[in-house]
């Protein structure tokens, strides 16, 4: 593989990476507050076309974006009236708001646009588009360093830096901040921080509520900035690897930084099937690198390379003594 | 003190909730500028008032009954097995090697074959799971999503590189050989001048359906398994007690639950397309969950809520047919029965609770 193909891999990597890394920090503001969440997927999809959507009749992405998120938030709402409010199984709640994504999204498109559940082709504003960073140009021509400033870290939307950024925000909030603490130990120990007279339920909401938010921002960019629009089922279970992401980081946020990108690198070679036969001289599946996360994950849960241990209370209810 | 009668928990709460989730239905047709009424005479009229309605019907209840007892032997022991869709995908894949690979004389002996094929490799593909959660404690929730992923995979290699006919284009297993070909109710009850069930698929393995809600009801309630199946699922520790190894009843039951899931395979891979396709399972892994929930997990329940998804099936293909409501109305209505039977459950349990509980200081 020479330089120049390498650096296109790691381009489209981050543009791969990003909304998985969204989707993970997401689902690790919720499972960190013992709400398990397989919901991911249906809350992206429902955001990626509601940001599309909305930008398409608007004709501005931010306003498109806003929709997305309060969408997203929306299906959190609902899973947290379930999971908490009315103390329901997590996992079930989960699967069924991925459903009701996954069918309202089409229904929905296909009663504005009728264009068979896509929403039209967004274009000029409707559009993230990418940024140039400052001194991108400038530097090109400088060896090694230059082409890679300018190929792989500039040139992304402002979406993907955001996402980047909401890594060290996500350790920042979690582990330096008294909401954090709080966040972390009604994951661990509810009971404990109801007695200490904080309420379990307020936190556990705030974690399904940041889950949403981030969610929103996750399909907002499949929709708006790595594609021109909504196509039905377009999250194409981006959520699911998220949650594979999220276990594979063991719950942390640098790590999830790290094992999102993986799975974004993965995915970015599954398009370039050529370059690993020429890279390793054998011809791999490309069936084989789209199960690759999936087969990662289970190795990584079947604790054979370390153990990834959830959050202690991860998936219960939490019941007040009565 | 008894809480509830228990009629009202079996009967009364799934109705409620498939109420609710009817109304939500309405207003979702309505809010698209459609006319719920209408819609649901038409589902009625396209599902049920003609007999090819009801071959469809029934054909789309027996994969769902496949897939729902899955879900629901799993249930039994605590355990939320939501890999059906990925076991229904690789026992698709036994039917295919059983009924392409070994010359079969005559269709019965095809379909006991098959239905061997298609058990053995949907428990095998729920074994692995199901160890990893008896014995290394991984999350058999998140494993078996992982392993619907990597079956689509496996699936989609072995029919692209391996079992697609040298120059086919889609990709699909060659055509099963005629002797395999299952008679559906067009050949069972059809007449010369009763042309019944005329282009349905509806066939044989909605029998073996029926026999399987039989063996699951027998095998939980009647059987020294299901019992220690049933104990550990309401007490771990309690049947640990009693000396039933939890790793067991974790594999066997889930074992079980794949090869049910597995079956399904019959039905729509030598029942239905006669080849094995890509997109076989169509989610009806998943519906599976719904048609559990809903069914309260006893095989007649199951049997019930599959017919009422099949009547949703084939409603919903006709309504995309005649009017502008697509088809994911039906993947719509899922979501809200999973919901409301589901994670809702005590929305509906703890309001009734209380009338019961009412009523019952009245009566004393």
């Amino acid at each position: 593989m020479d330089f120049a193909t390498l650096l296109q891999v790691l381009d489209s990597t981050i543009r791969l990476g990003t909304p998985l890394l969204f989707a993970c920090l997401a689902g690790l503001f919720s499972e960190r507050a013992g709400i398990f969440d397989i919901g991911l997927e249906g809350k992206m999809l429902m955001s990626a076309f509601f940001s599309a959507a909305i930008a398409f009749t608007t004709g501005s992405v931010w306003i498109g974006l806003l929709a997305g998120i309060a969408s997203s938030m929306v299906l959190s709402a609902i899973h947290g009236l379930a999971s908490i409010t009315f103390r329901g199984n997590q996992l079930i709640s989960g699967v069924a708001i991925n459903f009701l994504a996954a069918g309202m999204t089409v229904l929905i498109a296909q009663d504005w646009f009728s264009q068979g559940g896509r929403t039209p082709s967004l274009v000029g504003n409707a559009r993230f588009e990418p940024v140039t960073l400052p001194g991108a140009e400038a530097l090109r021509d400088v060896p090694l360093l230059g082409p890679i400033y300018y190929e792989v870290i500039s040139g992304h939307t402002i979406l993907v830096y955001l996402a980047f950024l909401c890594v060290p925000a996500t350790w920042w909030v979690l582990f330096r901040t008294r909401f954090g603490l709080r966040l972390r130990a009604v994951g661990e120990n509810p009971a404990a921080v109801d007695t200490a007279g904080v309420s379990v339920v307020g936190l556990r909401y705030a974690a399904v509520a940041i889950c949403g938010l981030l969610c929103g921002f996750a399909g907002a960019y499949l929709s708006t900035a790595l594609q021109a629009g909504f196509v039905k089922d377009m999250s194409a279970g981006r959520g699911y690897i998220a949650l594979a992401a999220l276990i594979f980081a063991k719950w942390r946020p640098w790590y999830a930084l790290f094992s999102t990108m993986l799975f974004g690198f993965l995915q970015a070679l599954a398009l370039r099937p050529d370059l690993i036969e020429r890279a390793i001289g054998v011809k791999v599946q490309v069936q084989l690198l789209d199960a690759m996360p999936y087969i990662l994950t289970v190795v990584i849960l079947a604790g054979f390379v370390g153990k990834a241990i959830p959050p202690r209370a991860g998936g219960q209810p939490y019941v007040k003594e009565r | 003190m008894e809480r509830m009668p228990a009629w009202a928990d079996v009967v009364l709460i799934p109705l409620i909730s498939l109420l609710l989730a009817a109304i939500l239905s309405a207003l979702v047709i309505l809010a698209i500028g459609e006319n719920p009424v209408e819609a649901f005479n038409l589902m009625v009229e396209g599902a049920l008032m003609r007999s090819a309605g009801w071959g469809y019907t029934l054909y789309y209840a027996t994969n769902f009954i496949f897939t729902g007892l899955a879900v629901a032997v799993a249930f039994h022991a605590r355990m939320f097995n939501i890999g059906g869709e990925g076991q229904a995908m690789l026992g698709g894949l036994g039917v295919a090697l059983v009924s392409l690979y070994i010359p079969w004389p005559h269709w019965s002996l095809a379909l006991l074959g098959s239905c061997v094929g298609a058990a053995l490799f949907g428990a095998a593909w729920a074994f692995i799971p199901a160890y990893l959660q008896a014995k290394r404690g991984s999350h058999i929730v998140i494993t078996t999503i992982m392993f619907n992923f990597i079956a689509a995979a496996l699936l989609n290699y072995v029919l692209v590189s391996l079992l697609k006919p040298v120059g086919a284009m889609d990709p699909a297993s060659a055509n099963f050989p005629a002797a395999t070909h299952l008679p559906t109710f067009q050949d069972m009850f059809a007449t010369a001048e009763n042309p019944l069930f005329r282009g349905a698929p509806a066939n044989v393995t909605f029998f073996i359906a029926l026999a399987a809600c039989l063996f699951v009801w027998l095998l939980i309630w009647r059987t020294r398994l299901g019992y220690e199946i049933r104990a550990q699922g309401f007490s771990e520790s309690a049947a640990k007690y009693a000396g039933i190894s939890p790793a067991r009843i974790i594999i066997i039951a889930m074992l079980i639950s794949g090869a049910l899931a597995g079956m399904m395979g019959v039905n729509t891979a030598q029942g239905e397309a006669e080849r094995l396709v890509l997109n076989s399972t169509e989610g009806a892994g998943f519906i599976g969950i719904a048609v559990a929930l809903m069914g309260r997990n006893h095989p007649l329940g199951v049997l019930l809520a599959a017919i009422l998804f099949g009547f949703l099936y084939q409603g919903g293909a006709e309504l995309a047919l005649w009017t502008n409501i697509p088809r994911e109305l039906i993947v719509v209505i899922q979501a809200l029965v999973i919901l409301f039977t589901g994670a809702l459950d005590n929305m509906v349990r703890m309001p009734l609770e209380r009338i019961f509980m009412a009523l019952n200081r009245k009566g004393a």
